[in-house]
């Protein structure tokens, strides 16, 4: 008689025989990465949204032609064009930040970003502490109710403060609550994963951004837009304690991609970045596990000896798409490596253990 | 002055004796309400339902697509329980599961209980929840009921009767430990001079049996526990997580687990973990696809054959369900007698079964004056409420015991004790009478512990009698006091 073929399960990670209260599970993982993730998103927007309605105000007789220029490379920046004109026809003040911030058929939207992030808690909400929970349910509760539409309504600044309240209220609970193990480092990620993508994107809205022409160049619309751009990045007043000088293009660019000592630069970003890598896995400093981490590294290295003019000479833009790039690799990578387990077939396993249980019979 | 207007009724009331006099362990609470405003105890109130709204401190209603998420309501007036009272209670509980316990292991080895004629074995062996493929399975330390959570009542003359065991996946405990918390909040100076046992050594305690009940072949003394459950859009996730971060273990669904030799492994970051116990609220039907519905997508295949070779323990242990089954209730106070010898300290409420010829015809005949129930519902579902239902409904259930008298138990309707409830009027609220029960926690380890006081429910409805939280109930915090007043 042949034996017949059953499916076999996939195999599965190596087994770690642990027993310490260390143990972190690859869910959990993934869901207070992402939970920090949307977060940090949703911060972003509402940042990038209440700068950008109140750079309106100063241009108010705009046609539709300019509204469009002015915010279709912010829809870009932060969500998905495609999305967006299957809902509005028209991109302006309005539906952009509409589309932005309520839509949930936008997955980028705030309200998308914070329910995502409320979901995630909800699956950890054993290991995140009681007040960073109650912070990020109570801006859930605040999103489902009328009142959040009827704030936006009366006045689309406080709605924004009010989420940005949210988001720094929970990453400053995650700093005074949250112990330091593992999960902090996934917490971490996720934060400065998304913060450095964002700056880049900040940074890239001036590349799409058109001048009404090119006389404006250097002009008050040209040094209002990289005002807003700095603004968008909770930047300006740093940058002016560092610059004493006007608000230069070239200036702006050098200070949010290579300062050290400004939080939100793609610098610091990174090398925080980097240092979770290498206390989650281990290494030694400078001692990369894998070829997305290593070509993170690199592009960590060339920060410290490039300078902007190289930069602009290569192409702003194109650069910041590297940066993208690498971060995205980088996601990937760390997700494969702790978050990652191949499937369970369950049928397959269903036959093995009956097939198991009968031998012991 | 909220109380002036209270009217008692023709009940057992937790806090007025028959004279309509407040009973002495509840001067303290009659005090303290005096004093309060109701615009002040309104304000309590609604703080504290916020607390809870904000704390997720909620089940799921799944009446909608969106899942709504719910408080379960809590009354801010405690419920009281004087110390000898308690004594009495706590002594009968631990009487009651450890001969249940005993019975447990008996009917899964050599069912003596059976041969010597005690129960008819048809009604074990035909049982619902009966694991016939555990005969002969030594569970850790002989422990079969780790946790459990039985429900009491109180009849007219205020005597304390068991109506549920509640053996398999008892809940509640959370909002025992939560409604506590509360409370304190809110009314910090009475609760510190009512002299109060504690409640908050529930979880510490459950760590400990989860550990002591280690799968023996174990060298190391530091199990990795984990709590399973369904996941997050069950009604009782909010406990679940609770439990898990109160005890400092991993909350895990199914698919965070496999199975590799016999063994238990969890997911992590660092591989494959083993898992040593697991304190599963899932029940035996949804374990293992191998072994029980493959149509289940909770459980982990292989986990029963994991079990069956000690490799990792079970709470509770897998066949406890029988026990919970409403015919094998029937028949609780003679387990006591028959394995320790004592008459039952808490009674059960008398019980007739439809499937005993004569018990049958004195149902049939009284259908409209009796409680009939389904052998192995829970949750308020499966029964008929005689006095208060529709001639159809009577109909309907008489139909049902004639076509299967073994799932049939009928019980004289208890009026179940009242307790001064704050309930919202068409115009202003104001204190009613609201029925009550009790359940208090039972942790078995290396010895049993039962938590003073448990999870006071209270059917919020006018004159209803159901207390479950899916059908309009709500709950109170439960004092045991050090004293008698």
């Amino acid at each position: 008689m042949s034996e017949t073929t059953l499916p076999l399960p996939t195999a599965q990670k190596p087994i770690n025989d642990r027993r310490d209260s260390h143990v972190m599970l690859s869910r959990v993982a993934n869901s207070l990465y992402w939970m920090s993730r949307y977060i940090e998103r949703s911060e972003n927007v509402a940042r990038l949204l209440d700068v950008n309605l109140q750079l309106m105000l100063d241009f108010a007789d705009l046609n539709d032609q300019q509204l469009k220029e002015h915010w279709l490379p912010i829809l870009c920046s932060a969500g998905d064009e495609e999305t967006f004109f299957k809902l509005y026809e028209r991109a302006d003040s309005e539906s952009v930040t509409e589309f932005l911030t309520f839509r949930e058929e936008n997955p980028n939207s705030i309200i998308s970003c914070l329910f995502a992030a409320r979901e995630n808690a909800r699956q950890v909400r054993d290991q995140i502490s009681l007040e960073m929970f109650e912070t990020l349910n109570e801006c859930y509760l605040f999103l489902k109710s009328k009142n959040a539409r009827e704030v936006w309504q009366s006045g689309a600044h406080e709605f924004y403060e009010q989420i940005k309240r949210y988001s720094h209220l929970f990453q400053g609970l995650t700093g005074s609550t949250f112990t330091r193990n593992e999960g902090y480092e996934f917490i971490n990620l996720g934060k400065f994963l998304e913060r450095a993508d964002k700056t880049t994107r900040i940074l890239d809205i001036k590349y799409h951004i058109l001048l009404p022409s090119v006389a404006d160049v250097g002009g008050a619309v040209d040094a209002a837009q990289w005002q807003a751009i700095l603004r968008s990045a909770s930047a300006l007043e740093a940058y002016r304690r560092f610059h004493v000088e006007d608000i230069l293009p070239r200036k702006v660019a050098e200070f949010l991609i290579f300062s050290t000592t400004f939080p939100r630069s793609i610098r610091s970003c990174m090398e925080h970045l980097d240092n979770d890598l290498h206390r989650l896995s281990g290494r030694e400093k400078r001692e990369y596990k894998s070829a997305e981490e290593r070509a993170f590294g690199k592009l960590l290295s060339d920060l410290n000896f490039l300078t902007i003019d190289d930069i602009l000479a290569e192409g702003l833009h194109e650069f910041l798409q590297k940066i993208q790039t690498t971060l995205d690799r980088l996601d990937d990578h760390i997700y494969q490596e702790y978050m990652y387990h191949p499937p369970v077939d369950i049928q397959a396993e269903i036959l093995l253990h009956q097939q198991q249980m009968q031998q012991q019979q | 002055m909220l109380l002036e207007t209270y009217d008692r009724g023709d009940f057992c009331d937790e806090m007025f004796d028959e004279s309509g006099a407040v009973r002495p362990h509840y001067a303290r609470v009659a005090e303290h309400l005096k004093h309060l405003h109701e615009a002040e105890h309104k304000r309590k109130q609604t703080a504290v339902d916020l607390a809870f709204m904000r704390g997720g401190v909620t089940f799921t209603v799944y009446n909608d697509d969106q899942g709504t998420e719910r408080i379960f309501p809590f009354d801010l007036v405690p419920r009281v329980i004087p110390d000898t009272e308690w004594q009495t209670i706590e002594k009968g509980l631990i009487q009651r599961i450890t001969a249940l316990n005993l019975f447990l292991h008996d009917i899964y080895h050599e069912q003596k209980i059976l041969k010597d004629r005690v129960i008819p074995p048809h009604y074990i062996l035909g049982a619902k929840h009966f694991r016939r493929e555990f005969m002969g399975f030594n569970v850790p330390k002989d422990i079969y009921v780790h946790i459990c959570g039985t429900d009491l009542i109180r009849d007219r003359q205020g005597n304390y009767l068991v109506l549920e065991d509640n053996l398999r996946c008892p809940s509640g405990a959370s909002y025992m430990l939560e409604n506590r918390a509360a409370l304190k909040r809110a009314f910090p100076d009475l609760y510190r001079s009512a002299r109060v046992h504690p409640v908050d050594s529930y979880a510490a305690d459950l760590r400990k049996v989860l550990q002591y009940v280690s799968p023996p072949s174990l060298t190391t003394s530091q199990p990795n526990v984990v709590l399973m459950t369904p996941g997050v859009f069950n009604s009782a996730y909010f406990e679940h997580s609770f439990l898990a971060r109160q005890m400092g273990i991993p909350i895990v669904e199914g698919r965070d687990l496999v199975v590799r030799d016999a063994r238990v492994y969890m997911r992590t970051t660092s591989g494959l973990v083993p898992v040593d116990v697991i304190y599963r609220r899932i029940d035996d039907d949804f374990l293992d696809p191998t072994v029980f519905r493959s149509d289940s997508l909770l459980g982990v295949p292989g986990l029963v054959h994991a079990y069956r070779s000690g490799n990792v323990s079970l709470a509770n242990s897998i066949g406890t369900g029988v026990a919970d089954d409403k015919v094998v209730y029937y028949f609780v106070p003679k387990i006591i007698k028959y394995y320790l010898g004592e008459d039952p300290i808490l009674p059960n409420v008398g019980t007739f079964l439809a499937s005993e010829p004569e018990d049958r015809v004195f149902i049939m005949e009284n259908l409209e004056k009796l409680v009939v129930k389904s052998a192995n519902e829970a949750g308020g579902y499966g029964m008929l409420m005689g006095p208060w239902a529709t001639k159809e409904e009577i109909e309907s259930f008489r139909e049902q015991i004639r076509a299967n008298p073994r799932n049939f138990i009928a019980q004289h309707p208890i009026s179940l004790s009242r307790h001064p409830t704050w309930c919202h009027g068409e115009t202003d609220g104001a204190f009613e009478g609201r029925h009550v029960d009790l359940r208090p926690y039972i942790l078995y380890g290396e010895k049993v512990t039962v938590t003073p006081g448990g999870l006071t429910r209270v059917a919020l409805k006018k004159g209803s009698l159901v207390v479950n939280s899916s059908q309009g109930g709500g709950s109170k915090d439960t004092w045991v006091l050090h004293g008698d007043n």
